[in-house]
């Protein structure tokens, strides 16, 4: 996103709070958004927005489990294979996943770039396991076929 | 004049007659403004701010005997009492980051009946002084909050929001505010540290957040179901309220029911209910009508409850005798076909994760307990592993800087205290 677009958006944030520190968070999301990573120029950008050092925005990207320094695939898939889920099949559901897409069995991209896939902890949805994120959107109550319906749609989408 | 939401006695048990808090499953539509209001919504808070002085709605909520529904059970209306009256500056946070595997009923809400729960934090606000407000809602809740957000919006329209509300000299604003990723945020200082920005890591207590809270401003911290309780026992009045539950735990709670169960899910029910009705009545038992061999009553966090007993209570009290502390009413069913230290050692790589760094007894403890289960689950077990757990727990024990520390030990120690055989059958043969 432009610089421009990312201080509009954040002037709308930075309302809500005393302090500007506080929108570190929302910063980060709204950099990491379109591409599903942040790059070393948006830390500089958030720490700048924010009067923050670069170091203490570091910190809070390693410390924080939905930022990542990585690129991903376009469509991040997060299984999730807590105890809850595992007691309602996740764990075979998330291997099925990963094999048919070509993964090994511990996730990862695909050699499209379109889809990783990674396993999380309990997303608050254990009673309609198996459960997904998929860029944050929950999907749940899955299934083999309802997850491949799913995939088939965003390949679709590209 | 309609009639209050009340219990009926079926043979021994009393049921609730309708839905206090899950609403929406008796009201459709209830999740917006037009028909919460046509159906009560925000007559609790037009009462407080027409006929109560702050203090009095504190005295209702601690005369209805409610606590913190989060989890640590403290009771709501003298933590509120605990902010100095003088303050001139308070804030009230809700605590939505609901990451504790086996909970899901913070979210019902928020999707179901949120103005409940805006109304429930507007009257806290009221209570306390405080005319900002913040939902902490964890990372992942990112798609339910655009929901919310359009809630609060109704409700400044409403004008249940904002300056002056109602034309009085109440105001408050609510903004909503995502974690990113940390089940430690959870914690009310941690939360608090991530809220200002910084590292979501505990702070050392006291001072507590009622003295030094948010921006170091004095603070209620109160999970979404405890403020959803607030407008009902506000406008129905704390006898209301003590009709539902026990002498010592009153009121209703959701229990959220998941693994090996027919029907899980979010079940509203009065506290003290036996355990029969939520695991049979409500869930179905466990699937093909296998036995249970063990529950954890408070998800990843819990001591383990060995075995079923259908008469067992569901109120603090009994659970605590019990061994196994009913904190957030998280019930993960384990049947006889279940693993034991297989099922450990999934909540135990959970810790494992969630440990924020620290401080080294958590950091280090978990990561070995992590290790040895692994071991365990591999058939590469060394003659003493059992022992070894147990080891790694009793130096963890009582030197973690806050509770999640604790809350690692708990599974594994009374698990290993209840059902050691299951972990001996995975030491190899000849090797004991
Ligand atoms: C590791 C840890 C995680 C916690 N997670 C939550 C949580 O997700 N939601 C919550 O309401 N309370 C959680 N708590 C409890 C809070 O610290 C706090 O007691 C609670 O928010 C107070 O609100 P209540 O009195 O209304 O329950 C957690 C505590 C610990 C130690
Ligand atoms: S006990 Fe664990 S989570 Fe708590 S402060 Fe120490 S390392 Fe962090
Ligand atoms: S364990 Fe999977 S959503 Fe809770």
């Amino acid at each position: 996103m432009t610089s421009q677009a990312f201080y509009e958006e954040l002037q709308g944030v930075l309302k809500k709070y005393p302090v500007k520190q506080s929108a570190v968070l929302e910063a980060l999301y709204i950099l990491q958004r379109d591409k599903n990573y942040l790059s070393d120029e948006d830390i500089h950008t958030a720490a700048e927005a924010l009067e923050m050092t670069v170091t203490e925005v570091q910190a809070i990207v390693g410390f924080y489990s939905l930022f990542r320094r990585q690129p991903t695939g376009k469509y991040l898939i997060q299984v999730c294979t807590d105890l809850p889920c595992a007691l309602r099949g996740a764990d075979a559901f998330y291997r099925r996943l990963c094999e048919r897409l070509g993964l090994p069995p511990e996730g990862g991209t695909t050699a499209d770039g379109l889809f990783t896939v990674e396993e999380v902890v309990c997303l608050a949805a254990c009673d309609r396991a198996p459960v997904a994120q998929i860029n944050l959107q929950y999907f749940e109550h899955l299934t083999d076929q309802a997850m491949d319906a799913v995939i088939a749609r965003l390949r679709e989408q590209g | 004049m309609q009639s209050l939401p009340g219990c009926v006695s079926k043979g021994d048990m009393a049921y609730l007659t309708e839905h206090i808090l899950l609403r929406h499953r008796d009201v459709p539509g209830i999740k917006t403004i037009d028909v919460y209001m046509a159906h009560g919504g925000y007559q609790a808070l037009d009462k407080a701010l027409n006929t109560l002085q702050p203090a009095q709605v504190t005295e209702m909520v601690k005369a209805s005997g409610l606590r913190g529904r989060g989890g640590a059970s403290f009771p709501t209306g003298l933590k509120w009492s605990f902010i100095p009256k003088d303050a001139p500056t308070t804030y009230v946070v809700v605590n939505a980051d609901e990451s504790e595997p086996g909970t899901f009923k913070d979210r019902e809400i928020i999707e179901g009946n949120p103005h409940q729960l805006l109304e429930g934090t507007a009257l806290c606000a009221y209570a306390i002084g405080a005319c900002v407000a913040y939902i902490y809602g964890r990372g992942e809740f990112r798609t339910l909050f655009v929901d919310l957000q359009r809630a609060i919006d109704e409700a400044y329209q409403a004008g249940w929001l904002g300056q002056n509300i109602r034309g009085s000299n109440f105001s408050l604003d609510i903004h909503l505010h995502l974690g990113a990723g940390a089940y430690i945020c959870g914690e009310e200082t941690a939360l608090l540290e991530s809220l200002e920005g910084k590292l979501g890591m505990p702070r050392a207590r006291p001072p507590f957040p009622t003295q030094y809270g948010l921006y170091g401003k004095p603070t209620v911290v109160n999970n979404v179901e405890t403020l959803a309780n607030v407008p009902p026992i506000v406008l129905h009045g704390p006898e209301w309220y003590r009709q539902f539950g026990t002498e010592q735990s009153p009121g209703v709670k959701i229990f959220c029911l998941s693994g090996c169960i027919n029907r899980p899910g979010n079940y509203e029910l009065s506290l003290g209910i036996p355990l029969r009705v939520l695991i049979e009545e409500c869930g179905g038992g466990a699937p093909e009508g296998r036995a249970i061999k063990a529950i954890l009553p408070s998800g990843a966090s819990s001591h383990l409850l060995p075995g079923y007993n259908p008469e067992l209570p569901l109120d603090y009290e009994s659970l605590q005798a019990a061994g196994a502390p009913l904190g957030s009413a998280s019930f993960i069913v384990l049947d006889e076909t279940v693993d034991i230290p297989w099922a450990i050692a999934k909540v135990t790589h959970f810790f494992k994760h969630e440990s924020c760094g620290k401080c080294t007894p958590c950091r280090e403890g978990t990561y070995w307990l992590e290790d040895v289960y692994r071991r365990l689950l591999n058939g590469r077990a060394w003659p003493g592993d059992v022992e070894l757990l147990l080891s790694i727990a009793e130096q963890m024990n009582g030197n973690c800087f806050c509770a999640l520390g604790e809350f690692a030990l708990c599974p594994v120690r009374s698990s290993i205290e209840h059902l050691r055989a299951e972990y001996e059958a995975h030491v190899p043969q000849g090797s004991r």
